[in-house]
């Protein structure tokens, strides 16, 4: 082929009222096929009542050498989680 | 399996202590179960054996859809013929979702699907024997759709993320393929005498090629033992085999079907049904390109290509054309 068909990222929402959800992605020559594709790839058997497409070469992405200095910082931060404070027995409801 | 007999590059393994720097660190966080993504550093070694590896997995996925195609006109009623629709049109899909999976490693897909045109890459062994009959078509959902749920069930724990997500969709997917194949023999089997004498041959047919594709044992190889190591391969070929055999043994008795091996029989000992030798000559002559199909098939598939090929040109002009004029429009 002379010309390569660009990626596309492809984004599920189910019937649940859930996010929609990254599936995989696929080449397509432009969004309305990209889609059509993606309907034909990714929601056979009910998987999903609206789709995302998007190109890949549009998507920004955090660094694995960032890994550190992004995630880090919130490793000593427990009390941002509710276990963290225990609560009197005879206390309810909280 | 799927991909057979997968080069490495490796002369021999070194274990973890043994590495230094990246490599090492690489190979910690595989025995930690963690998972490789694709922008991660890795060895060269791991990527090639991962291209080589998924793409031999994609091009199985696409070359099995024509021993089945080849019976959906001729497919006996309706609903059998929109459940083989269905099913290669699955197979369409695996191929792709591995295709992706390949090129998060740095290679496109038309260069990959370039190389199978040209009989530069390899595909399961098992897709170059003829579907002959109806009954064929319930053989191959049974049996080789069998084979590879044992195969890729592991898969989806493999350490290459990509590699592994498509595996969870492909399994979800496959076993449909099994039970229809064994819904279809069934059938057969409580039809008439010719009808389950053309089941019987179908596993006379398909039940040696089928064992064949987990490959010669590779309890001596090197390349398996490295892709042991890089946790993309978690069960040696004998083991897989031995469950597709213990497992396949008494579904076969219940569609009253014989296997054709006079040497199999449960050994109360081990706990496995012990089998005959296999014909590894025929195995590799297939895999050198001389089985009943290759040519076949090889030519079906650059056919198909080369047919959609306005289809795609067309496509590509009309997505031209609309880019244009949203440019103008702007």
């Amino acid at each position: 082929m002379k010309k390569e068909w660009p990626l596309w990222e492809i984004f599920i929402r189910s019937q649940h009222g859930l996010a929609h959800k990254h599936v995989g992605s696929l080449h397509a020559p432009d969004a309305e096929m990209a889609v059509n594709n993606a309907r034909d790839v990714y929601t056979r058997r009910n998987e999903g009542v609206s789709i995302w497409v998007v190109r890949s070469a549009d998507i920004v992405a955090s660094s694995p050498d960032d890994k550190e200095p992004l995630f880090e910082p919130s490793n000593s931060k427990v009390y941002r989680h509710p276990t963290f404070f225990p609560m009197p027995e005879a206390v309810k409801h909280i | 399996m799927y991909a057979q007999l997968v080069e490495t590059g490796a002369q021999r393994v070194r274990g973890t202590d043994e590495l230094e720097g990246q490599e090492r660190v690489f190979q910690e966080r595989i025995d930690a179960g963690v998972k490789i993504e694709p922008k991660d550093w890795m060895p060269e070694g791991y990527r090639k054996t991962l291209v080589r590896q998924i793409s031999q997995h994609a091009h199985s996925e696409i070359v099995g859809q024509l021993p089945e195609g080849n019976w959906i006109t001729r497919a006996p009623t309706l609903k059998r013929k929109a459940i083989l629709l269905a099913k290669v049109q699955d197979e369409a899909g695996h191929g792709l979702y591995l295709y992706s999976a390949a090129e998060t490693l740095g290679v496109s897909r038309d260069a990959l699907i370039a190389q199978l045109h040209a009989g530069k890459a390899k595909y399961s062994s098992i897709f170059n024997y003829p579907t002959l009959t109806w009954a064929d078509i319930g053989a191959i959902g049974w049996l080789v759709d069998g084979s590879a749920i044992i195969n890729q069930i592991p898969l989806c724990r493999c350490s290459y993320g990509p590699y592994a997500r498509a595996m969870v969709r492909v399994c979800k997917e496959e076993s449909f393929h099994q039970r229809q194949g064994y819904d279809l023999l069934l059938a057969l089997c409580n039809g008439t005498p010719e009808q389950k004498a053309m089941a019987q041959d179908a596993l006379n047919r398909w039940w040696w090629p089928a064992l064949m594709m987990f490959g010669p044992s590779d309890a001596d190889s090197v390349n398996s033992a490295q892709s042991t190591q890089w946790g993309i391969k978690l069960f040696s070929n004998d083991a897989l085999r031995q469950k597709m055999v213990d497992q396949t043994v008494p579904q076969a008795e219940y569609l009253g079907l014989t296997i054709p091996d006079p040497d199999l029989k449960w050994n109360e000992e081990r706990g496995h049904y012990d089998f005959g030798a296999i014909d590894w000559d025929e195995f590799f002559n297939v895999i050198k390109g001389n089985g009943p199909c290759n040519r076949e098939r090889l030519a079906t598939r650059v056919q198909a290509y080369e047919d959609g090929e306005w289809f795609r040109e067309g496509l590509n002009a009309h997505a031209d054309k609309q880019a244009a004029r949203g440019a103008a429009a702007a």
